[in-house]
């Protein structure tokens, strides 16, 4: 028996979201690729991930790091001479492989991405807690490593332990939104 | 008096590890007299990694605060790059696929909201200097700059993916503010380079290798400090640059301000007010040793013109 999201067409799927349509235009100039800072730590560039969407590599797309290294700088989708949204496609990617459960073992920001989600949902990100649980999770020993970084911060009174809260009614309010935008197919 | 609506999202909040901007937005608004008011009850705009987790909530955190906004009829404006794009990308999008804009006004619905995509939302940069104007900065400028040499940093995402505020990729808003507040905008070849965003977090090593690149351009090019319009930015280029330096054998101890920051210190507000003492590496010597200067000049006119 299939499932449905295996079943499914990669590129089609990467066209059908919003900020992916432009993709089959791409005509693998690689200037999107030459535009990234972070091309060069990639396992696959940027055009390279296209190439591969499009030749049905759903497999090796999904389970690329390169999305993870994306940075949402947009020098890419600024520069693409055929108009493709390059930052949204990683974005696309990332999603889909969170979705799938295709995310690679070997980067800590689908972790992290994954962390920062759940603090958005509850209203607002208390940057010293998804510090420490984020380390904790991954690698307390790199959190020690950090340490002078968060004592200067904390001498400089940055990093509070008091965190932003949403009243009540505008909690509840966030969470029907959401409720309901995960009954509509959101959600991971 | 111009009245706007403020999202100063979660960095930029009183609680938040970048409060010494929003402090000094406050402190520079006062001068200008430009009205800020708090959006109530707002929530996370979502920046970069809900959206790839969560594609369709991503849109509707950042719909809900626009539903909110559209309320009070206002501009909604900003400190944040990040927050910047995501609602602008949000606006943009909700037109642009009908099919979006079903979904998230279904959710809305379920909270009691809808939204008709009436909010246009700015940087508060864009704020400054499209609204207010060089000309009117300079006229409030009360220490001045003495030609303090500073490295203009834009950073990504208030130029990109662009939503018709200044240069993609050459942009000038920054250098012409800081030559109206009596400083010298140093050449900065990189600054709309990325700093590493927030894989600092995650991909530390990507992240300070790009933070380096930024460091040294400015560094080279004769720049005294660093101003950045984006709390991460300026987060990444002050606590890291210890770690910069311990990686790459550097020395760098280049004082990174929030450009309102230097406005506000331009225009005589207390260093305290600026929060001047939060910033990492500390700015103060180097500010007063530029308006020192400047201070001199202006009590030996004094003597001439008694």
């Amino acid at each position: 028996m299939e499932t449905k999201a295996v079943s499914r067409d990669l590129l089609e799927e990467i066209t059908s979201m919003p900020g992916g349509d432009a993709v089959k235009r791409c005509i693998q100039c690689g200037t999107c690729t030459a535009s990234c800072p972070n091309a060069g730590s990639m396992d696959h560039t940027p055009s390279e991930l296209i190439a591969m969407a499009r030749a049905g590599m759903r497999q090796e797309v999904l389970s690329s790091k390169a999305p993870w290294y994306c940075l949402s700088c947009y020098m890419c989708t600024v520069r693409c001479p055929k108009g493709v949204r390059q930052t949204d496609v990683m974005h696309i990617i990332a999603f889909l492989a969170v979705r799938d459960g295709k995310v690679p073992a070997t980067s800590l920001t689908p972790t992290m991405y994954r962390l920062f989600n759940h603090y958005c949902s509850m209203g607002s990100l208390p940057e010293m807690w998804f510090m420490a649980r984020f380390y904790m999770q991954t690698n307390p020993l790199r959190a020690w490593r950090l340490m002078p970084v968060a004592v200067n911060l904390l001498r400089r009174g940055r990093l509070g332990i008091k965190t932003r809260k949403l009243t009540p009614a505008a909690a509840g309010q966030l969470r029907s939104i959401l409720a309901e935008a995960k009954s509509l197919g959101g959600g991971n | 008096m111009r009245q706007y609506t403020y999202f100063p999202g979660c960095s930029c909040s009183s609680e938040g590890g970048a409060r010494a901007y929003n402090w000094s937005i406050g402190a520079v608004s006062r001068v200008i007299e430009a009205e800020l008011t708090e959006l109530e009850d707002w929530n996370c705009c979502g920046s970069t990694p809900s959206g790839a987790v969560d594609e369709l909530g991503a849109f509707c955190l950042a719909a809900r605060d626009l539903a909110i906004a559209e309320k009070t009829g206002r501009d909604m404006v900003t400190p944040c790059s990040a927050c910047y794009v995501i609602f602008n990308r949000t606006n943009a999008y909700l037109k642009e696929y009908p099919n979006l804009k079903k979904d998230v006004d279904r959710a809305l619905a379920a909270g009691g909201l809808n939204y008709k995509g009436t909010v246009r939302v700015r940087h508060v940069l864009d704020v400054i200097t499209t609204d207010f104007g060089y000309d009117a900065i300079k006229a409030k400028v009360q220490k001045g700059l003495n030609g303090l040499k500073v490295a203009p940093y834009y950073g990504c995402q208030v130029v990109r993916p662009g939503f018709g505020f200044d240069d993609r990729e050459s942009p000038q808003s920054l250098e012409r503010l800081i030559s109206a507040l009596g400083g010298d905008p140093v050449p900065f070849p990189l600054k709309t380079r990325c700093c590493g965003g927030s894989l600092i977090i995650s991909e530390e090593d990507l992240a300070l290798d790009l933070s380096h690149k930024l460091l040294e351009s400015a560094s080279v090019n004769g720049a005294e400090c660093l101003i950045t319009v984006c709390p991460l930015c300026q987060t990444n280029l002050d606590a890291y640059q210890g770690r910069v330096n311990k990686k790459f054998r550097t020395n760098f101890n280049m004082p990174i301000l929030f450009f309102t920051q230097l406005v506000g210190f331009a225009f005589g507000v207390d260093g305290k007010a600026l929060g001047l003492h939060t910033n990492v590496v500390p700015p103060v010597k180097t500010l007063n040793h530029a308006s020192a200067d400047k201070a001199g000049m202006v009590n030996g006119s004094d003597i001439w013109t008694r």
